[in-house]
């Protein structure tokens, strides 16, 4: 209980208290507190366990690369695991737990792993565990993954709603600390349309946790006029709480706005975060800079921490990070934070500090230690003291909380997630963004300025040139002065060696030096291996902290410099983002669009049962009271079209109607059968391949006019033929006069099928529907005595004397209604896609379960089809390949049972009787089966090896996924009247 | 080059060394004016090939050339499935083979690749999709593979976290191999190098070839290289995703376009999901959670032709939609990092492992987006070419000229559109 | 390009209302063409690095296909045509 809350100062409302818990012990912050602050303040420095060795770890930081105050905040459907403190904004009720601990936070089993740590070094587990052999399986790996994870997932559903929005700038400007609150301002005062965008909950950046003065106030204030002023403008959008996450092509950014995560009772009405995609006409990365660990003997205890975090706590949140605090630094920001602490009155310790010499300024009365290092730390669960070594000799320093600063690294991620290798600096110590383009630039510290001031000019600076760039008349912003700027100039500092504990490069994966140096000695020198093979880089900073340490160490031990060992590729996401964020709405029943047929109504009335076949909900069947199963419905539905008539809704086909002089012609080469001589007023059945000579789709052609055409394509291909036909007469044959329309929307189309579907249909039909004024195939505009104009054609699916009617979506109830009521008498029912199956599978009608992608024209019986006099037509030159007619290709049959009471199921394969089941004794499949109410029995369509020279044999339904084997005949693949004596009635 | 072997002992042994023991998994050696074999790509197929050249067939006067690291492509860019849940006579039985291979792989070449057999799970969401996954399922077990089809409640059972109540596509049930799982990617790259390594094969990392030498016979005599020129007897390219550029240099034109397939891996969680589970209703999803505790998924394709090995936000958010809609626990977990790989994808979605009609060149490619699971018997088949001059019998489908026969090997029933593959 | 594509006939549109068929460089042969050309036609692509042109459609806009000339290294767009506009087509 060492850290403690400052009596003042902070950007804090120190009125308003905010209770929240923490592993179930209560606590109270303050309004303007992360909840690491306000930990801290409250005396909670270990705040997390180490990923691997379980070790004891409080913050590091003060902002999103946070590697250690890992948290899970809420529960159930709210649980957010892994919740980095440092940033989590905190709220009135938050509750917080630790992660990665058993049994206690304080007391965790799992730290043994520590003292095993030589035997799990980097990579140990790829070298053992293989034996015996299933052991792996069953008791190393769950081992290994239970304790490997952070924090624990609810898996359950989230409350909460998520958004998603576009928005368009001139200039997007990622970061609101002191480089991109110019850069904004610079640009908006020129005109251009501005977005500021940052992840903070309050806009300023390191502004809001700076001690010198800039422009003459206090660097605070500075922020909030020129944030005023930026408000005040209507060409600015200021987003705080808002992470750019990620930059993709044409200057697309994504970016997730944090709504009301921040909120004890979020509103149902408003997302919790919304999801913005950005597209900037130009963007500045105003990203800022990490403060560097420095590596040495037990660097990860907690209480150690940045210089800057240090300075963070201590300006923005009140909060000291200790009561003696020890500062080890390379450059002026130890310094900084030492004076800063002094300043607040707590005690500094003593400066230890690697160079020879330097001409940072200690506070009054602080020892400076030069030339001295740090080897060791003491203290278990909080920093206690450390071990200084300056020459050779040792000396113990007592602290409970030390300052480290190893210099900064440019946070250049966004600007390196397209590939773009960052690049070795030697006068910046650091890796930097090459050349990625003039559209997007990066400015301030993220490029490299060390200093506040010229932060402030390289914002304005840049903004002028891309403003200047797009046309705006932009001026350098007076660049307010900053009093008493320290040299910002570091000597880096890699390791340090003689370590007396592990040095921890990565915090949050455990990686320390010696990891590394096994790394390189077993061969994985190359960064990209040394970060799979020790996992230094992988954790959720996605190595802020630790790259270019790791690249340092790596170099030193080759003897190379940096530039040639290089760093990992940065990839999105900048900071890790919500699932739901990125989902958005689209989830659940909403993931997508529901698509119902104009005749739904209807069919609900009717008692449908609604199954989902793509995106459209059709009637599956149509329920009737005292009916308990669906196959009962089904078995009097397809009985009513047998034996009266049957009502269809088919509004889902697709309809493409084909205009032109030439329509004709380009349907010729659409379709492998003939349709130049259709003749008006009739319908064709037509088979579409694809260029490879294998089935595309199947449908019907009805020519309406000599150059007008109405094409049928299944459901579920309607979308695809239209793109198709579209290819066709705008790429292949752009020159032919066609115009293809869909108006598959357009029109609801009954089918009416039955024995007695003619008579009823005649009683709302004015035409003649005689067998000679209407014969099987017409298609005509008829006049419905309601007295509106209807397409009628006569086509059988069903293999029944039957109709398809289409009448305008808006009249599709009323005519279905008007066509029950003629057909009441007469025994109509309605019927659904359960019937339907049935009836085409008794006439060995095909479906998309035959087409499906592998079998020709030929395959499935329609090979008669095939106009091969025609010269050209999609298809026809690759379908007469070898293999395309090979004369053991599998061939569409029929199956019957033996047994009659045997059932058969799609998916089955089929054997040869006595054949022992192998791939190359596999006969083919069963494509289609159902049971037949007509016959009595079931009745399977398959396609078999060579099928149709194999009628009468007996063959073996073998289905052992579900423990059948049928014997079954193979026979022809029209079970119900053949001789289509019933469709010709 | 003794192998050092790999054990608990062994670990024991160096931990009291201070690690100070371990010997460097490979050696960096300069290469050979000539090779009987030089293998263009350092991936998981090429260095399997050199493996099992070296293991199987006695050839170890072999060089693996590799442009950038051991494992830069697509063997460390996956998402680290592994299953033999095919339909087609010309799949089922080679995948089947690769899993076998799998099995054995720790004890076979002494490094832990995690081959986990968690099961796979493909789930249905109507009675065709049932159907079809019925047909595939018998499939399997008429090579004598186990399959199960399950239906709702025994999917409900054993994953208890998806939609069941408010799924715009209602899971009705799933096909489950429970043999299938997932392997350490990474680990598999480095276990045939050491292994290959250890048997005399040169591997050589930062070597980009840049031509293929042929004589005025026509036949390939070798390659040039960012590091000079290198002879063989014979030249095997394993390097998908950039097969066609590596092809052209040679004179070949390919039944390729190169896509690219984006995975993403989450913030690490305690275990959560136990299985390898996917999803394809309107769009496509699949996840499994790593040993280190990352759930690691992908979906479809971007859908465009890349060499990029990034794609973009619009694949993202579909995939995100899909996991969410699938798993609503998803919601509030955190995705860490997405990355490309760049596919190879084929004409009919089947790889190619092929003589080509110039002499002395060998050819592994158009692994689509199903690559991983295929590393071991790729290469062994591959090898088994290379030494043999004549397919292995469970390879024997993927020949190159199989389009021109009318012999494609069309497992998604798509037609020769590679984006749809 | 793959974020935003500009349709020449609908200007700068997301990605999502587009689909990609691949390669625009293959033309269709003539019916009487050898089985090579046929078979290269369908099957064969160079699939080269850097420049190429792409067939794009706009499935939920004007439903016209574009040719899309780019970089499928860098993601860049040349150029968006309209694909009847360029094409000589087949046979007639």
């Amino acid at each position: 209980m060492t850290s403690f809350r400052l009596t003042s100062g902070g950007l804090l409302d120190r009125k308003r208290k905010i209770r929240f818990t923490f592993d179930g012990k209560a606590m109270t912050g303050l309004e303007g507190d992360t909840l690491a602050s306000a930990l801290l303040a409250n005396g909670q420095m270990l705040m997390g366990r180490s990923f691997k060795y379980h070790r004891p770890r409080g913050p590091v930081t003060a902002g999103s690369a946070e590697p250690n105050a890992l948290v899970t905040i809420n529960t159930g459907g709210r649980a957010e695991p892994n919740t980095r403190a440092t940033v989590a904004e905190l709220y009135e009720g938050l509750s917080a737990q630790s992660q990665n601990r058993w049994p206690s936070l304080s007391f965790d089993i799992g730290a043994i792993n520590g003292a095993l740590s030589p035997f799990i070094g980097a990579g140990f587990y790829y070298k053992t565990f293989m034996w015996p052999k299933s052991f792996w399986e069953k008791v190393y790996e769950p081992l290994i993954r239970r304790a490997a994870g952070l924090g624990r997932a609810a898996m359950e559903a989230d409350p909460d709603t998520y958004d998603k929005c576009w928005a368009h700038c001139d200039l997007l400007v990622i970061g609101a600390g002191p480089t991109g609150l110019m850069a904004a301002l610079t640009a908006a005062r020129a005109g251009a349309r501005v977005i500021l965008a940052d992840e903070g909950f309050q806009l300023g950046g390191s502004l809001l946790s700076e001690s010198l003065a800039v422009g003459g106030m206090a660097a605070a204030d500075f922020a909030s006029a020129v944030l005023d002023e930026l408000a005040s403008l209507p060409n600015v959008t200021l987003l705080s709480r808002t992470t750019v996450f990620g930059w993709y092509d044409d200057m697309v950014f994504g970016a997730v706005q944090k709504v009301q995560k921040h909120v004890a009772r979020p509103l149902p009405e408003l997302p919790v975060e919304r999801l913005w995609r950005i597209i900037a006409k130009r963007a500045i990365l105003a990203s800022g800079a990490e403060e560097r660990p420095l590596v040495f003997g037990g660097n990860d205890r907690p209480g150690i921490m940045t210089a800057s975090a240090v300075r963070t706590h201590l300006n923005r949140y009140g909060v000291s990070a200790g009561r003696r605090v020890a500062v080890f630094t390379n450059g002026s920001s130890g310094y900084r934070t030492a004076q800063d602490l002094a300043a607040r009155g707590v005690e500094v310790a003593a400066i230890i500090d690697p160079r020879a010499q330097a001409n940072d300024a200690a506070p009054a009365g602080v020892r400076v230690v030069s030339n001295a290092v740090i080897t060791d730390t003491m203290g278990r669960k909080g920093l206690k003291g450390l071990l200084l070594e300056r020459s050779g000799f040792e000396e113990v320093v007592e602290c409970d909380a030390l300052a480290m600063s190893g210099g900064w690294s440019p946070v250049i991620h966004l600007a390196c997630q397209r590939g773009a290798r960052p690049v070795w600096s030697d006068e910046a110590q650091a890796f930097l963004v090459p050349d990625v383009g003039s559209a997007f630039r990066v400015a301030g510290s993220a490029a490299g300025h060390p200093s506040l001031s010229a932060c402030l000019r390289d914002g304005a600076a840049q903004a002028v040139a891309l403003a200047r760039d797009l046309g705006f008349a932009a001026y350098d912003a007076d660049i307010p002065e900053v009093e008493g700027e320290p040299d910002p100039s570091f000597s880096p500092v890699w390791y340090v060696t003689g370590a007396k504990g592990k040095a921890f490069v990565d915090f949050q994966n455990d990686v320390h030096v010696g990891d590394l140096g096994l790394a390189e000695r077993e061969g994985f020198g190359f960064t990209e291996h040394a970060k799979r093979y020790t996992t230094a880089g992988m954790a959720t900073d996605q190595g802020k902290l630790s790259n270019t340490n790791t690249a340092g160490i790596l170099a030193g031990m080759r003897g190379v410099s940096q530039a040639q060992i290089g760093t990992p590729t940065y990839r999105p996401f900048y900071t890790p983002v919500s699932f739901g964020a990125l989902a958005g709405a689209a989830i659940a029943e909403g993931n997508r669009p529901v698509r119902r047929s104009p005749l739904h109504g209807w069919a609900a009335r009717h008692g449908a049962v609604f199954v989902e076949t793509g995106l459209w909900n059709r009637p599956g069947w149509f329920a009737r009271s005292g009916e308990k199963s669906w196959r009962e419905s089904m078995e009097r539905e397809v009985r009513a079209v047998r034996e009266n008539a049957g009502l269809c809704d088919v509004s889902t086909l697709g309809k493409i109607e084909v205009f032109g002089a030439q329509a004709a012609e380009f349907l010729d080469r659409i379709y492998c059968n003939s349709i130049l001589r259709l003749p008006v007023g009739k319908a064709r059945y037509g088979l579409m391949l694809r260029e490879d000579g294998i089935v595309f789709d199947d449908g019907t052609i009805s020519r309406f006019g000599q150059n007008h055409f109405l094409l049928t394509t299944t459901t579920a291909y309607a979308s695809q033929v239209l793109a198709h036909l579209d290819y066709a007469s705008q790429v292949l044959w752009p020159n032919l006069d066609v115009r293809l329309l869909p108006t598959s929307e357009q029109w609801a189309q009954l089918a009416i099928a039955g024995p007695k579907s003619r008579i009823i249909l005649q009683r709302i039909v004015e035409d003649d529907l005689s067998d000679t004024a209407f014969p099987m195939m017409a298609a005509r505009e008829v006049t419905l005595k309601l007295g509106v104009k209807a397409r009628l054609f006569r086509l059988s699916f069903s293999g029944e004397l039957a109709f398809e009617l289409a009448v305008p979506s808006s009249l599709g109830e009323a005519v279905a209604d008007a066509l029950m009521e003629a057909g009441r008498e007469d025994g109509i029912n309605p019927y659904g896609l359960e019937a339907m199956d049935v009836l085409r599978i008794e006439k060995g009608h095909v479906t998309h379960n035959e087409l499906d992608g592998r079998t020709t024209a030929d395959d499935v019986g329609l090979g008669r089809l095939m106009a091969m006099q025609k010269p050209d037509f999609i298809g026809r030159r690759l379908s007469t390949r070898f293999g395309l007619t090979a004369a053991d290709r599998l061939q569409l049959v029929g199956l019957k049972p033996v047994e009659a009471a045997k059932e058969m199921k799609a998916g089955a394969h089929l054997l040869k009787q006595g054949a022992k089941p192998s791939m190359i004794n596999d006969q083919g499949f069963v494509s289609s089966a159902c049971y037949s109410p007509t016959l009595g029995h079931f009745i399977a369509l398959a396609l078999l090896k060579s099928g149709r020279e194999r009628m009468g044999e007996k063959i073996v339904v073998w289905d052992a996924l579900r423990d059948s084997e049928v014997l079954a005949e193979v026979c022809p693949p029209v079970f119900v009247d053949p001789d289509k004596l019933k469709q010709r009635a | 080059m003794s192998l050092m072997r790999y054990s608990a002992l062994q670990i024991v042994k160096q931990a009291f060394a201070a690690n100070r023991g371990w010997k460097p998994v490979w050696r960096e050696p300069e290469p050979k004016p000539h090779y009987d074999v030089v293998i263009v790509g350092g991936g998981g197929h090429g260095l399997s090939t050199a493996y099992y050249l070296a293991k199987e067939f006695g050839i170890t006067n072999v060089a693996v050339l590799e442009k950038g690291y051991f494992g830069s492509g697509n063997a460390g860019r996956n998402t680290t499935i592994i299953r033999s849940n095919y339909l087609l006579e010309g799949n089922e039985p080679f995948y089947e083979f690769s899993l076998k291979l799998w099995e054995g792989l720790e004890q076979d070449f002494n490094y832990n690749a995690m081959v986990s057999q968690r099961g796979v799970i493909d789930l249905y969401h109507s009675d065709g999709q049932r159907d079809a996954y019925a047909r595939r399922g018998n499939a399997m077990k008429m090579h004598g593979v186990e399959a199960e089809l399950l239906d709702r409640d025994a999917v409900k059972a054993l994953l208890p976290y998806l939609n069941y109540n408010h799924a715009r596509f209602p899971i009705l049930g799933g096909l489950l191999q429970r043999r299938g799982g997932t392997a350490r990617h990474d680990a598999v790259v480095w276990g045939y190098a050491r292994g290959a390594d250890s048997r005399g094969v040169d591997l050589i990392q930062n070597c980009e070839v840049t031509g293929v030498r042929r004589d005025e016979t026509g036949q390939v005599t070798g390659v040039e290289t960012t590091r000079g020129f290198i002879g063989c007897d014979r030249l095997a390219l394993a390097t998908a995703g950039n097969s066609s550029h590596v092809g052209r240099m040679a004179g070949l034109e390919l039944p390729l376009e190169s896509h690219v397939l984006q995975a993403f891996v989450s913030e690490a969680i305690k275990p959560a999901i136990d299985h390898v589970i996917t999803y394809g209703a309107s769009g496509h999803f699949y996840i499994s959670q790593s040993d280190k505790g990352g759930l690691v998924f992908g979906a479809d394709i971007d859908g465009y032709s890349s060499y990029a090995q990034r794609g973009n936000l619009a694949m993202v958010e579909h995939a995100m939609e899909e996991g969410v809609s699938l798993i609503p626990g998803l919601s509030r977990l955190r995705v860490l990092r997405s990355w490309g790989g760049v596919m190879d994808m084929s004409m009919d979605g089947s790889p190619i492992i092929d003589k080509t009609h110039i002499p002395n060149l060998y050819l592994n490619c158009g692994w689509c987006y199903g690559g991983f699971k295929a590393t071991p018997a790729s290469g062994l088949c591959f090898a088994h070419l290379i030494a043999k001059d004549e397919p292995h019998y469970v390879a024997r489908a993927y020949r190159l000229d199989r389009f021109q026969r009318g012999l494609a090997i069309d497992e998604g029933g798509k037609g020769p559109q590679p984006n749809l593959q | 390009m793959a974020s935003l594509i500009t349709c020449p006939h609908c200007g700068v549109r997301p990605r999502e209302e587009f689909s990609v068929r691949g390669d625009a460089t293959p033309v269709r042969p003539l019916p009487n063409a050898s089985d090579e050309a046929w078979h290269a036609y369908v099957y064969l692509r160079d699939n080269p690095r850097g420049q190429i042109r792409e067939h794009w459609y706009h499935e939920a806009g004007c439903r016209r296909w574009l040719v899309v000339e780019r970089n499928n290294v860098t993601h860049e767009v040349v150029s968006v045509t309209d694909a009847a506009s360029k094409t000589a087509g087949g046979a007639l």
